[in-house]
């Protein structure tokens, strides 16, 4: 008899269907994987266990746990389980914690709500658990407060907090999508060994079918509220049934055509020991500053023609060095060049123009009260003669054709569009003024797998109709190793390793680099083609 | 049934905006003509709301008294809005430097001082009136606004669309009015309802103490002032002004608590 039993699960909400009849079982032990892209229902069948739904929603069907009905079960019941026999990792350790509790109350905080046991008692109990989760008290005092770990750290406390009474069922809703490839390795590695020792069972969601494949015992294929497909993982992956879970997997593993580059002669951007400190905040009032060494004397050039991948984890400098590289923000050494002219933050317009940026957030990079054309025309500020009437008109719908939208979208605005349609709108909106180098700063990383390869689709598209050069910043390497030629790593503000795309990833030189790769959570390799319905 | 607040305030507001507007034309008796021989009537058929001890109408100074309320009020929160905001604008656009520094500081000051004493203090130096009524009650109305307006801007300037803006080469202060103050704007609408009857009471009071509008213009505080001595045998003096305050300051504190629900999508609870 399995652990967790779910049948024929219908949720909705304002009576709009959400779900539609979910089925899926974990046994003790066993690691259950839901994916699934945004909108599938997938977090909603996650948290309906718990019973943490939204108001407003209503449910039928059957969540049985050993054998208790949870589904409309009282509130009181309700709480004696959470925490008790169900567990919960949240998919944000910045957020998960409360900032003003140390890490030691907050994992008491569990065990004293559930156990008759003394403050003493939860205390030992708490260290044993962070002990467990491999933060032992020497290193890591109770006393803690959250911002004083990394984010790493804090997903382990959270996990803590989770298995602090053993529960037997633990729910994971996207753990490591927050976090980097290294840690996300190391945590993936301790969920799996506490499900281990604990015996206890494990419901992963996860956007990640590379993690899924890495982790779990069997996968549930969700879409649109549907199961579409469920099995072990090994055969899942080998005999997938269907078309949307082989679509999925494509996706996935999307490889671009990138044109080849032609012409790689002329520099267009051109970066010397470029430094960039920060003032750290003043410790006394009339202490002197001190500074926190962001980019640490990087150099490289780009070429015309040229499309440069920057890949490296939180926290490496990648996006400060990107704000210098735009002329946002001064340096406090070395030089960036673009066209032979200094960047800087009172650089002419016409220098800047040359200069475009694709951000990550679909949702955050639009000003919300504005329509689409003044949105994509915004760059037009940087033309002494800026395009009017007709003339405008014209450049917006071809910017808008370029990316795939219509001419008549200019007149929407912009909550009308999903996040895919919105990263369009955003190289638009690069591509306007006819750039000579954009920046893609981690561009596809918000988006789902088939929406983030269609993206990745128009940009290699981009570069053979608009002869376009382009630095593409992310951490996920599988992107950068397809639509990139050269790729350069960073660490601690500086570069570790520069060199051709493929051959990097073949062979890479410096233990950074290696151990970035070795981390990667990667794909099984699929026998036979993958037919992807069109 | 989720905007009761900005009906039932809105509906006060209006009773108290249409009065002041109709005692332009119009009151039903003239508010400077005494009229010794009908002093201190109770409400009647004839004088609506009975009369003050010179026998003037309380109605008709009601409206009066609303229209100098609300004109010291608005134009008490304008001078706040219209020197707050670019303070505050201007002060989130160079977070950290020394403008900033200057714009807050300045704000702490000005706020470090009771408003209701600086407020007396600046119209008995430069004499009572209405006039320097609504230059005091403005003056403690610009911080309020900048600190506001700073607090709202910082966290828009870290989104992307600002730096998107950036990248198209717009200046600081260009972005700060195409980009920031309409995404701030709702904020300036509710805040700018709850100083309006703060300006009302601050008025209110001012007149109280004898500093606000001055005779024969009537004012709600100076009727309460009036009617101090008399409340023991003619309370309805104090308790019509005292009434048309504590409207009016509801109806507009529940105007901007309404209008923040329907406004602030965040907030906006479904209560079905």
């Amino acid at each position: 008899m399995s652990l967790l039993s779910i049948q024929n699960l219908k949720l909705s909400i304002h009576g709009t269907p959400i779900l539609k009849g979910v089925s899926l079982d974990v046994a003790q032990g066993e690691i259950v994987a839901i994916t699934g892209e945004s909108g599938s229902g997938k977090s909603l069948t996650a948290f309906s266990v718990m019973q943490l739904l939204p108001r407003g929603t209503g449910t039928t069907g059957s969540i049985q746990l050993d054998g208790t009905e949870l589904l409309n079960a009282s509130d009181a019941a309700m709480c004696d389980l959470r925490g008790n026999d169900i567990g919960m990792v949240f998919q944000e350790p910045m957020t998960a914690l409360n900032p003003l509790m140390t890490i030691g109350d907050q994992v008491m905080e569990t065990i004293l709500l559930h156990t008759s046991a003394t403050r003493d008692e939860a205390r030992i109990k708490a260290e044993e658990t962070l002990t467990r989760v491999g933060l032992s008290p020497e290193k890591f005092k109770l006393s803690r407060f959250p911002h004083e770990l990394s984010g790493g750290q804090r997903q382990r406390v959270v996990i803590a907090m989770a298995i602090a009474l053993r529960p037997r069922l633990l729910i994971a809703d996207e753990p490591t999508t927050a976090l980097d490839v290294t840690t996300q390795a190391q945590i993936l590695d301790l969920l799996k060994d506490l499900v281990q020792d604990f015996g206890m069972g494990l419901l992963m969601i996860t956007h990640d079918l590379a993690v899924v494949s890495d982790m779990a015992d069997r996968i549930v294929v969700m879409r649109h509220g549907d199961v579409v497909e469920t099995g072990e993982t090994s055969t899942l992956f080998s005999n997938m049934q269907h078309d949307y879970t082989r679509a999925l997997f494509a996706a996935s593993s999307h490889e671009v055509d990138l044109p080849d580059n032609t012409r790689p002669d002329d520099a267009l951007l051109v970066v010397k020991d470029a430094v960039r400190d920060y003032p750290k905040p003043r410790t006394q009032l009339f202490a002197p500053r001190e500074y926190t060494r962001a980019v640490n004397g990087i150099s490289f050039t780009l070429k015309k023609g040229e499309r440069i991948g920057l890949v490296g984890e939180s926290g490496c400098g990648k996006s400060t060095l990107t704000r210098a590289i735009l002329g946002l923000e001064p340096l406090q050494g070395g030089s960036i060049t673009a066209f032979g002219e200094e960047v800087a933050p009172d650089m002419p317009a016409a220098l800047r123009a040359g200069l475009q940026v694709v951000f990550q957030d679909p949702y955050g990079s639009f000003n919300p009260r504005h329509k689409v054309a003044r949105i994509v025309t915004e760059p037009f500020h940087l033309l002494p003669d800026p395009p009017k009437g007709k003339d405008r008109q014209n450049r917006i719908s071809e910017a808008l054709i370029a990316v795939g939208l219509r001419p008549s979208d200019a007149d929407k605005y912009i909550h009308a569009f999903s996040g895919g349609q919105r990263q369009r709108i955003a190289i638009a909106r690069a591509l306007i003024i006819r750039p000579e180098l954009i920046i893609f700063d981690e561009a596809v990383s918000a988006l789902d797998v088939s929406i983030r390869a269609q993206i990745l689709d128009l940009i290699a598209a981009l570069t053979q109709s608009h002869d376009l050069s382009y630095l593409f910043i992310s951490h996920d390497l599988s992107v950068v190793r397809t639509i990139t030629d050269r790729v350069l790593v960073m660490k601690d503000g500086q570069i570790v390793e520069d060199g051709p795309t493929e051959h990097v990833f073949s062979h890479p030189k410096h233990p950074y680099t290696a151990s970035l790769i070795a981390a990667a959570p990667t794909l099984p390799d699929v026998k036979g083609p993958i037919n992807v319905p069109t | 049934m989720k905007s009761r607040n900005l009906i039932i305030g809105g509906l006060l507001t209006a009773i108290f905006l249409t009065e002041a507007l109709i005692s332009f034309v119009w009151t039903p008796f003239d508010v400077t003509q005494m009229n010794i021989s009908s002093k201190l009537k109770t409400p009647n058929g004839t004088n609506w709301l009975g009369t003050d001890h010179f026998g003037r109408d309380i109605f008709s100074m009601i409206m009066v008294g609303a229209r100098t309320s609300i004109a010291v009020a608005l134009v008490a929160v304008s001078i706040g809005m219209f020197i707050g905001v670019p303070l505050g604008l201007a002060a989130a656009a160079r977070q950290g430097s020394l403008l900033d520094e200057v714009i807050m500081r300045g704000n702490d000051l000005v706020f470090a001082f009771p408003s209701l004493v600086i407020a007396i203090l600046i119209t008995a130096v430069f004499g009572p009136g209405a006039v320097n009524a609504i230059i005091a009650i403005g003056i403690f109305n610009i911080p309020v606004f900048a600190r506001l307006t700073r607090g709202a801007a910082l966290p828009l300037w870290q989104r992307e669309f600002i730096m998107a803006a950036r990248v198209a080469g717009k200046g600081s202060s260009r972005i700060s009015l195409e980009h920031i103050l309409p995404n701030v704007t709702n904020l300036l609408i509710v805040q700018g309802t709850i100083q309006f009857s703060l300006g009302i009471l601050a008025e209110a009071g001012l007149s109280y103490v004898g500093l606000g509008a001055q005779p024969p213009l009537p004012s709600w505080g100076r009727m309460l002032a009036d009617a101090q001595t008399m409340v023991s045998f003619a309370p309805h003096l104090a308790l019509i002004p005292g009434g048309a305050i504590i409207l009016t300051v509801l109806g507009l504190n529940l105007m901007g608590d309404g209008l923040r629900d329907l406004l602030d999508p965040r907030i906006r609870v479904d209560r079905t």
